[in-house]
């Protein structure tokens, strides 16, 4: 059984129901024939995956909706056998380069000389150039990113990129010289709600407006969680009303009782007992920057006005750490100390 | 992948598309091109405002004699194409092929392939043009090799060009292109002539834009071709993307998919102008009330009330998925030039901005850099 998300995916740029104007902006770039590269970036859930896919069907037409899964083994200059995944259409493919980690550029390298060196053999092919969608282009390696710019330009004829990311802030500079930038922004709650809508109309489901309203605002503005948390709270009641509560996903719930055990004691002991929650955090693969987030955002309005600021600081701060060390758990765990200590002097501040 | 280069497969998705009898698009390739790739130099004399490094470069292409070169300068200011159009008009388009060798970033650059290629690019014989070929171009008797991207060369592989640049110096001349000279280790830079590439100035990048402009028959609303080159930041490739894509968006309705079609619309574009909006939109610029929005969140008032405020906007913003880069650029103009913020204030907020743009390069969050940036600013700004 196919989820909500896909199910009711828009497949073309006429369906797709919000940003209207920049569905205009894609068919007539589309319809141009002089198509650019393009960088698509905007938050997660907002949709650009979908939108590109349409715009792919207005190049090229329903033929791209034909896609296979294929497997491939490039080699590293150490000898290092990669396998790949690739997935295409007779007109497009569509890679994701960061799943092979630091190696990328040799996938990069290889397989887009490949592609721009084989012309669009189908004679009816509406353009003449081939397109590549590179998911995730912001966690590229800088490598990776240097060895498409040449390419980018030399074989424009055949080859047209479309880099997908939620910020271009990764993205070196001479790449984003080559591209032009499309911000998606993430669907309001008012559009978030629309779609619901549809997508339960639809299924039948009885129509709750305010679950829908409170569903959009829990979301955060991202469309793929607001689908998902519309599918169950349906899957998980027989009837639903416009109180029905939505359950949090298991590991923000678990992230919201790590909250309560810092407001509630301030320990050695108790960083211990976090720590092992934190633990099992990680190894359900939730990303720390998510687990960060998610804590200091569920801490924030446990707090007093006068705290917020420099919590904020220090999260900002050990976010950094994150990303820059190799040991997550010690810039969590610090996270959590030094939160403690600020809670503790401020209070201790208070008594005096 | 045996779908994507399988013409069985191929032929198959053209029949799922049906209806399209068109046959294959390929004669007029070059008004299907980016406009980038169309109006690259063709000559050096093409080059635009590059005017110091045109004028030695046409001198040395009198005299034939070319020292090791290396082009540095930001994305976009004409340093490969200015390689390019020099080779075209030293050697013609026949002798190009056997005479210049162009390595870039998306080649394999480890010291050994390095050494191979240019050994056996060195090694192959010079052909004789004709003469009537040589009256034409100059073609003096060595190889060039291009370099392009140097600058994502390791440490190790450009030590190992030192030697290699020596041994074949008879024969080759060696041009090497990056954007941070810095990178480029010394050695290797103080064998080579310098030729610095600035980042365009309004008035001759404009001149470009509103040639190009002409060309492709779009109108420029007034003001506009400052837009674009104020957009792009002195860099002339982003100014004629931004261009092309603006001059689709208002020409949107008239174009045809057929390619006769197309010959007609070029004409009678006319009616539809860029305007000044448009173009901002495309180069994601954030609305200036946006940026107002957020700075008056900050102004000082009770804690919990700029708290609230701030998040709120900052939380917007992230989801309207602006750049935080833009942001921080836009924030940055804004707070640098409101005259009621005191001295003082500003150089502590600029070592705030600093450390967040460094975060930013690092790949920190997004949305945890920027709150965490407005409630510091908010934070002195209050006086503290
Ligand atoms: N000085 C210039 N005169 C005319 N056109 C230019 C100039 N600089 C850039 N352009 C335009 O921008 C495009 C890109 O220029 P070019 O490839 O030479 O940039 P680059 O300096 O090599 O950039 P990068 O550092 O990103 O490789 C050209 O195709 C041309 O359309
Ligand atoms: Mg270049």
């Amino acid at each position: 059984m196919a989820l909500l998300v896909d199910k009711h995916r828009p497949r073309s740029l006429d369906q797709l129901t919000y940003h209207k104007d920049l569905s205009e902006r894609l068919r007539s770039l589309a319809q141009s024939g002089d198509f650019p590269h393009l960088l698509v970036y905007g938050p997660s859930g907002a949709g650009k995956k979908t939108r590109i896919v349409a715009t792919l069907k207005e190049l090229y037409g329903p033929g791209v909706e034909k896609i296979k899964i294929d497997s491939r083994v490039f080699q590293t200059t150490s000898n290092r056998k990669l396998e790949f995944n690739i997935v295409a259409s007779v007109y497009h493919l569509e890679i994701t380069p960061s799943d092979v980690g630091i190696y990328d550029r040799v996938v990069v390298q290889d397989l887009l000389k490949e592609v721009a060196q084989t012309q669009q053999v189908d004679q009816s092919a509406k353009q003449r150039f081939k397109v590549v969608v590179i998911n995730e282009a912001d966690h590229l390696t800088r490598d990776a990113q240097a060895a498409l710019r040449r390419t980018m330009e030399k074989y424009s004829p055949n080859l047209r990129l479309i880099l997908l990311a939620n910020s271009t802030a990764n993205i070196i500079a001479p790449i984003r010289s080559r591209t032009l930038l499309v911000r998606v922004a993430a669907p309001t709650e008012l559009e978030i709600c629309e779609v619901l809508a549809k997508s339960g109309k639809k299924e039948g489901f009885l129509a709750a407006r305010e679950l829908e309203k409170r569903i959009a605002k829990e979301s955060g503005r991202n469309l793929r969680r607001a689908l998902l948390m519309y599918e169950a709270v349906h899957a998980q009641n027989e009837k639903v009303s416009d109180d029905t509560p939505i359950p949090p996903p298991d590991w923000e719930a678990l992230i919201g009782v790590v909250a309560q055990e810092i407001m509630a004691e301030h320990s050695p002991a108790r960083i211990l007992q976090v720590r092992a929650k934190l633990y099992d955090l990680l190894t359900h693969c939730i990303p720390p920057t998510t687990i960060l987030k998610t804590l200091t955002f569920k801490l924030i309005p446990l707090i007093d006005d006068a705290l917020k600021a420099d919590v904020i600081k220090w999260a900002a701060f050990y976010e950094h750490r994150i990303r820059m060390g190799t040991k997550v758990i010690f810039h969590l765990e610090a996270f959590v100390a030094k939160f403690m200590r600020i809670l503790e002097e401020y209070l201790m501040g208070m008594d005096f | 992948m045996a779908g994507f280069f399988d013409i069985k497969a191929r032929k198959e998705a053209a029949a799922a598309n049906g209806g399209s009898t068109k046959t294959a698009p390929t004669k007029d390739t070059n008004r299907l091109q980016p406009w980038v790739e169309k109006y690259r130099p063709k000559s050096l004399s093409d080059v635009t405002a590059q005017d110091h490094t045109i004028t030695v470069l046409q001198r040395t292409l009198q005299s034939s004699n070319l020292p090791h070169m290396l082009f540095y300068g930001p994305p976009g200011t004409g340093k490969t194409s200015t390689v390019l159009a020099l080779a075209k008009e030293l050697y013609g388009p026949e002798l190009m092929k056997s005479r210049v060798l162009e390595l870039n970033a998306s080649d394999e650059r480890g010291i050994s392939i390095v050494r191979e290629k240019v050994k056996d690019f060195a090694r192959m014989q010079l052909s004789n043009p004709s003469p009537g070929y040589r009256d034409l171009y100059p073609c003096p008797p060595y190889k060039i090799i291009i370099l392009d991207e140097a600058d994502s060369m390791t440490q190790d592989a450009q030590s190992a060009l030192r030697r290699t640049m020596e041994t074949y110096s008879k024969i080759t001349r060696f041009c090497l292109i990056c954007n941070y000279v810095t990178r480029i280790i010394d050695p290797l830079a103080s064998r080579c002539s310098k030729f610095r590439f600035k980042s365009l100035d309004q008035g001759n990048a404009k001149k470009r834009v509103e040639e190009i402009a002409q060309k492709e028959g779009v109108r420029l609303e007034e003001g506009a071709a400052d837009t674009l080159i104020r957009c792009s930041e002195g860099d002339l490739r982003k100014a004629i993307t931004f261009l092309q894509s603006a001059a689709r968006l208002v020409g949107a309705v008239s174009v045809q998919k057929d390619e006769d079609a197309m010959e007609v619309d070029e004409d009678d574009k006319e009616g539809n102008v860029v305007t000044v909006k448009s173009i901002e939109g495309i180069a994601g610029v954030i609305p200036q009330d946006t940026i107002d929005k957020l700075v008056n969140a900050m102004q000082p008032r009770s804690k919990g009330l700029v708290y609230e405020a701030v998040a709120k906007v900052v939380t917007d913003m992230v989801a309207d998925g602006w750049s935080a880069t833009q942001v921080v650029t836009q924030l940055f103009q804004s707070i640098l030039y409101n005259e009621s913020i005191p001295d003082i204030q500003k150089n502590k907020i600029t070592l705030v901005f600093s450390e967040v743009d460094k975060r930013l390069v690092d790949g920190s969050d997004e949305h945890l850099t920027i709150l965490d940036l407005a409630l510091r600013i908010s934070n002195i700004l209050a006086g503290a």
